[in-house]
Formats: structure tokens, sequence, C-alpha cells
């Protein structure tokens, strides 16, 4: 029974990270009707704002110490950080808790990547065909993964969760199981909380504002709220903005769970498209709904016991329900009927 | 002569000698001078060349004629490298029986993910190719690895069992005897020829699948694929099945794509999973749209191009910058090594990324749009446009769709 609980857990937690990227895509095709293969690469930036924000933390100067020497004979060299200079422990917290700043700082700028990549680049690829728009896409997402690979190198960068938020949790005994049977890292745990909250605020933010229901009316019909006088197109290009930030903070929580490296968005691209077909194309309850169910199934087939039946099944379920579901239902889970049926 | 127009016979002679001359015009610099890196006479590269340009020609007669992109080719290619391998350790080195059984192998891969694959078009065929190469990858990694050898590789050993083998017999790849990696070289004053077995082995595949492409373009059955590409509803409305068409060019492109998986393997006889990664149908992808897709000569030239740079761009590393850049004052220099640097050596990813963008955004019709563009710009005659889609190719959607929303 443990051992169920244990894999509810991973599927969650996997399901949260698949159904956050999914969130967005799924943004930004309901809204612009744009294939985007560079999503994974925002997924990759986000990480890699965590990665800058703890940089900048630990900026350090570096003073001699002419008492001691090191093991060279040279004067020891005792590297303060700036922070931890200008505001003592304080400094120090950030630094700690540099992950959860990194947030405040990868929205901003993800929204000025996203808002910069639609008006310069996807802008002039509405009225050209699908597979021109995964192709520049992908030829954006080369070009974004070799950037950092020049900056950051090919090596994957280790970051570390708050100190407070290592570690893990004896979850088991909340849920009634014996102690130590459910032991489960913080982190993980803290991932899916933040995915439910983001994912909640996205829909509300769609569900409870006028923003949100031009935006709601917009995918529905676009034309038609054109023809109402309301300028669609800007909405639609704040609304890619908002779709990069999400997929950005997915990918700077992410960070202490996988080392960000620079092919990691290549790594989710392909899953994330799969969750949204399941999903539904341009459906955000299907996406959501497919990334969890996907994560469960994920980490269900991953079991000894199933994987003693069938072989090598925790590899490809997701590519199979995928091949499935196109085949049997293509417009997806949840999915419009009507919606690139072909 | 051999079924062809006069214009197309020409075509396939000017192939045919541009072919057999390569280790002659790969190699303009002499040796020794400080443009010979710049040389591509070497016989590892010229394979790539010719083995990349009978994938992409095979790639083209998918994706070019019928505009079903596939993400996934690079599945078959795979399947082309393990059978040939699996020939090495079961019969002897003779390249011949791992080749057919590459062909036929990935022919009838092609044909099972074909048949699934092509029930639907636009973004959820490349899709489904996508999430088929993704699983073929992810077995072989894991559970195939009794026939693939997971991570390492699979490899001839000297411990498999190789029933036609007997003590006289060849322990590198060959063709009858005619061993792949032995070459002529010769001296022309400064200038090194090499003359690789291997790479004329390759080259005379290459050459007749050209032949096999050329002849498919002209028939009736290209026309159908076109129709396709043009308007598949249309088609549909005629009261003709596309489906049965579309298959059989999913397949032989899948088999050219084993064929050239084959090839590698001859060449080199290990296989590894890598070979089926996405991102290596990526690079298909690039090679085709980047010379020209729908056209003729184009994916050659995109496989040669970025085979070529892959390997030149790589080696230009600091040092050598530097070098070119001497003349320039100190600082000066300093600066354009530095804005130079990331897009030569290990950034070579960059620049063909980068290139790859402009020609989606600029030039939708590749290298070979861009040269008939330039050809236009010099003769800046007023002739009309010659009604000849290969050479140059209008704008067409690139993927068949049923309609936009």
């Amino acid at each position: 029974m443990d051992a169920i609980f244990l894999q509810v857990l991973n599927g969650l937690d996997k399901g949260s990270a698949y159904a956050l990227i999914a969130l967005g895509l799924t943004l930004i095709f309901g809204t612009l009707g744009v294939v985007n293969f560079a999503h994974g690469a925002l997924f990759m930036l986000g990480a890699f704002c965590a990665v800058v924000m703890r940089k900048i933390l630990t900026l350090s100067k570096i003073s001699l110490d002419p008492e001691k020497t090191n093991f060279l004979g040279k004067p020891l060299e005792i590297k303060t950080t700036y922070v931890e200079l200008w505001f003592g422990d304080f400094g120090a917290w950030m630094i700690d808790y540099s992950v959860l700043l990194s947030i405040a700082f990868a929205i901003p700028v993800m929204a000025i990547i996203g808002l910069v990549m639609e008006r310069g680049l996807i802008k002039h690829f509405y009225s050209r065909p699908h597979a021109d728009q995964i192709l520049v896409t992908y030829g954006l997402a080369i070009v974004l993964q070799e950037i950092i690979k020049a900056f950051f190198g090919a090596n994957p960068v280790p970051q570390a969760a708050p100190s407070s938020m290592g570690g893990a949790m004896d979850i088991g005994v909340l849920f009634g199981f014996a102690e130590y049977a459910v032991i489960y890292p913080y982190w993980r745990l803290i991932y899916f909380v933040f995915a439910a909250l983001v994912i909640g605020g996205v829909f509300s933010f769609l569900r409870f504002t006028t923003f949100g229901m031009v935006v709601r009316a917009g995918m529905a019909d676009r034309e038609t709220v054109g023809l109402l006088g309301i300028d669609i197109d800007r909405r639609f290009t704040i609304m890619f903005g908002l779709a990069a930030a999400v997929t950005g903070v997915a990918g700077v929580m992410y960070t202490p769970i996988l080392p960000p490296n620079y092919h990691m968005g290549m790594d989710f691209l392909v899953l994330c498209f799969v969750v949204v077909v399941v999903g539904g194309m341009g459906s955000l309850p299907g996406a959501v709904l497919a990334g969890f169910l996907l994560g469960l199934l994920e980490s269900f087939s991953s079991m000894n016991e199933v994987k003693a039946i069938i072989p090598g099944i925790d590899q490809i379920i997701i590519y199979l329900v995928a091949i499935v579901v196109l085949l049997v239902r293509p417009r997806g889970l949840m999915g419009r009927a009507g919606m690139m049926e072909d | 002569m051999f079924g062809l127009d006069k214009k197309d016979t020409k075509f396939l002679l000017i192939v045919i000698f541009l072919t057999l001359a390569t280790p002659i015009l790969l190699q303009p610099f002499p040796q020794g001078s400080g443009l010979a890196q710049f040389n591509a006479g070497y016989p590892d590269l010229m394979q790539r060349f010719a083995i990349f340009g009978i994938f992409a020609i095979g790639f083209n007669i998918l994706f070019g004629l019928t505009g079903y992109l596939s993400f996934g080719h690079a599945a078959f290619l795979g399947v082309g490298s393990y059978s040939t391998v699996w020939m090495f350790k079961l019969l002897s080195m003779n390249v011949l029986p791992g080749l057919i059984l590459g062909i036929i192998m990935s022919g009838l891969f092609a044909l099972l993910i074909g048949f699934i694959s092509l029930r639907r078009s636009g973004i959820y065929f490349s899709i489904l190719t996508l999430a088929f190469a993704q699983m073929s990858f992810n077995l072989a990694y894991s559970v195939l690895t009794p026939i693939t050898n997971g991570e390492t590789g699979l490899q001839v050993y000297a411990s498999d069992p190789q029933y036609l083998m007997n003590e006289n017999s060849l322990t590198t790849t060959h063709l009858f005897g005619l061993v792949m990696n032995k070459s002529a070289k010769l001296l022309v004053g400064d200038w090194e020829f090499t003359f690789n077995i291997g790479y004329y082995f390759c080259a005379v595949i290459a050459i007749l699948a050209f032949y096999l492409s050329l002849r498919i373009f002209r028939s009736p059955f290209g026309m159908m694929l076109r129709a396709v590409k043009t308007n598949q509803n249309r088609l549909m409305y005629t009261g003709i099945n596309t489906r049965p068409y579309t298959l059989a060019a999913f397949v032989i492109s899948g088999m050219y794509a084993g064929l050239a998986g084959g090839l590698l393997a001859s060449m080199d006889p290990l296989a590894g999973a890598e070979r089926m990664q996405w991102t290596a149908s990526g690079e298909i992808v690039l090679m085709t749209i980047l010379g020209g897709a729908g056209t003729l000569m184009g994916p050659i030239l995109g496989a040669g191009f970025i085979k070529y740079f892959e390997n030149i761009f790589s080696k230009i590393n600091d040092n050598v910058l530097h070098g070119w850049f001497s003349w320039m004052p100190d600082g000066l220099e300093d600066i354009i090594v530095w804005l130079i640097h990331p897009f030569v050596g290990k950034g070579w990813h960059l620049t063909l990324g980068m290139l790859f963008m402009l020609v989606v955004v600029f030039l939708p019709g590749g290298l070979v749009e861009g040269g008939s563009r330039i050809k236009n710009w010099i003769k800046r005659d007023k002739k009309p446009e010659t009604n000849d889609d290969e050479h140059h190719p209008k704008h067409v959607a690139h993927v068949a769709e049923k309609e936009e929303f």
C-alpha cells in the first residue's frame, strides 16, 4: 500500500512539472495558434534565471589574509560575498533562498523574453503553415540553447534548495502509514504545491478578471472579438509573455530537482508536446489533467511489479498513450470538437 | 538516356561527375598552406557527404514531395545501422548482406510506423513520428539491450559466430574483397588527393539513390505525391485514396534512411542508440530545409553544407582566429576574436541554428532558391520564370494541411 502511495507522490511530482510546461505551451497554442518548439528552451531559460540569480548573489569580494598562507605558500584568499558584506545575516539568508528569490527575477525576465519572441519573430509566422512555425521555433530553440551553452558551458550547474527545505519528510505518517514507511523530499512536495498554486492562479486569472474573460472569448472566436473593437492581438501577445513566465518559473523551481544544463529544454519538449496532444490542443484544463495523468502513469509503470509483466513499459508508456489517443480521439481528452481534428 | 529526357540526363551526368571527382574538387588548397584546413577531401568526411546525401534524398521524397514533416526519421537510420552490424556479427564482414537486411528491416519498420502515423496529417503527423522515434530510442537504450547493446553500442567482437568467416577472411568491412577503409593517395605537386574505396562505394550507391529519386520525381507517382502536398482534400474529393501513395513515399524514404544507416555502419562497424535520438531527426530536417525542400539538388547541398561546416567550423579555435586577424591592431584583434569565438569551434551549432532560422524566415526555398535568385539578379533578364518546379520552387505550404484556422 505504501509503495502505491509513494508512486502517487512520484506521479504527482512528475505530473506537476509536465502540467506546468504543458500549460504554457497550450496557452500559446490556444491563443495564438502557434506550435512553439522553442517552449522547452523557455523552460531551460527559466532554470538558468536561477543560475544567474545565484551567480549575482554570490559575487564575492576577494581579500587577502597575509597572516595565513595556502598550500602554495601564497596569502590565503578569503571570499566574502557582497550581499553578506552589505546585509550581514540577511545576505546569507538571501543566498540560501536564492531559488525562491529567482522567481521574482525570472517572472519579469521571462515575460520580456516572451514578448520579444512574439513581437520579433513569431508575429511574422501567423499566416504561414504550422510546419514553418515548427521549423522556425526549432531553429530558435537551437540558438537559445547554444547561447546558454556558450555562457554556462555544457555541464549541469547544480543548484541547492534552501537549507530549511532540503532533506526529506516522513509524509506517510500524515496519511496513516507506519513511521518511516513513506519518506519524501521536502522540495518535491513544495514543487507540487507551487505548481498547484500557479495553475490555480492562471485559471482564476482567466476566469475572474475582465482581461481573462476577453482572452477566453478570443480563444473561442478571435474574429468576433476583434469585430467588437477589442485589440485582441495585444492581449494575446501579453498572454504569450504570461505563458513564458509560467514556463520560466516552472524551470526555476525545478533546478534543485534537476541540475540545469543547456539541453534540458529539448529533453522536456517532446514529453510536453505529447502531454498537450493527449490533453487536447488548445485546452488548458486538458493540458493540466493530461500532465498529472501521464505523470502518474509513468511512475506507476516504473514499479518493479509492472515492469516484471511488461519489461520496458516505463520508457514508452507516455508515447504509447499519446499514439492511442491521437488515433482514437484526435481532439484529445478535453479538446474542443473540430479543433485540428485532421 | 536511362529513361530521362535530355535536360535530366545532363543534370544526372553533372551529378555523377561531381560525385566521382569529389576527392579532387574538395582538395583545392595545397598541403601545408594556411588554407589547408578548409580541405574536405579526407575519406571520413567525404563518406559522410555521400551517406547523409542519401539520407537527405530519401527524406526529401517524403517531405519535399508530400509535405509530411517527419521528426522521427533517425529511427530508420538506427534500425539500418543495427541490422547491418548484426549481419557482420552473424555472417561475415561483407557489407552487402548487411545493407540488404538494413533496407528490408527499415522498410518494414517504416511500413508499421507509417501505417499508423499517416492516419493524421499536419503537426499531428510530426508529433506521432516524434513519439515513435523517441519510443524506439528509449527501447534501444533499455529493454532491447540484448539486441542493441545499450549505451555501449553494438560492435563486432572476436567471439561472435560469423558463420561465413574462415581463417583467410578479412576482418574489416569489405565488399567481396574491396576493403572499405583502404585508400590510394595521389601526390600532384603540393596537392595530395585521397581516393578511398569506402567513399567510392558510398558514392556509387548515392548516385543510384539520386537516379531513383530523379525517376520518382518525374513519374506519375511523384506527380501524385505533389498533388497530395498541394491539396490533399481536393484529391480525395476526386475519389482518390491518397493513403497508399503517402505510405509508399514514407516506406521509400524509410528505406533510404535504412540504407544510409547501413552505410554508416559499413564504414565504421558500430551502431549506437544516439543515432536514433529525435535531435538526429531534427538534423536531417535542417539539412533538407537548408538546401531546399522539394528540389532535387537541395537536400544533397544541405547535407554537404552542414557536414562540411560541422567539420571545418569546429576546427577553428581561438588560435586559428588570432592567426587570421594578427594583422589588426592588438585591441581590435582581441575584440574581433572575442566576437567570433561563440560562433565557431564548439559553438558551431549556434551559427547553424541562426542560419536555419534565416533560411526559414527569408528563403523558404533554401540554398537552391538563394542560388537561383542570385542568378536572376546577375542576369537581370526579363525572361518569364521557367516552369521548372525543381529548380524554382514556389512558396507552398511545407506540410499538407487541411485547413488554416
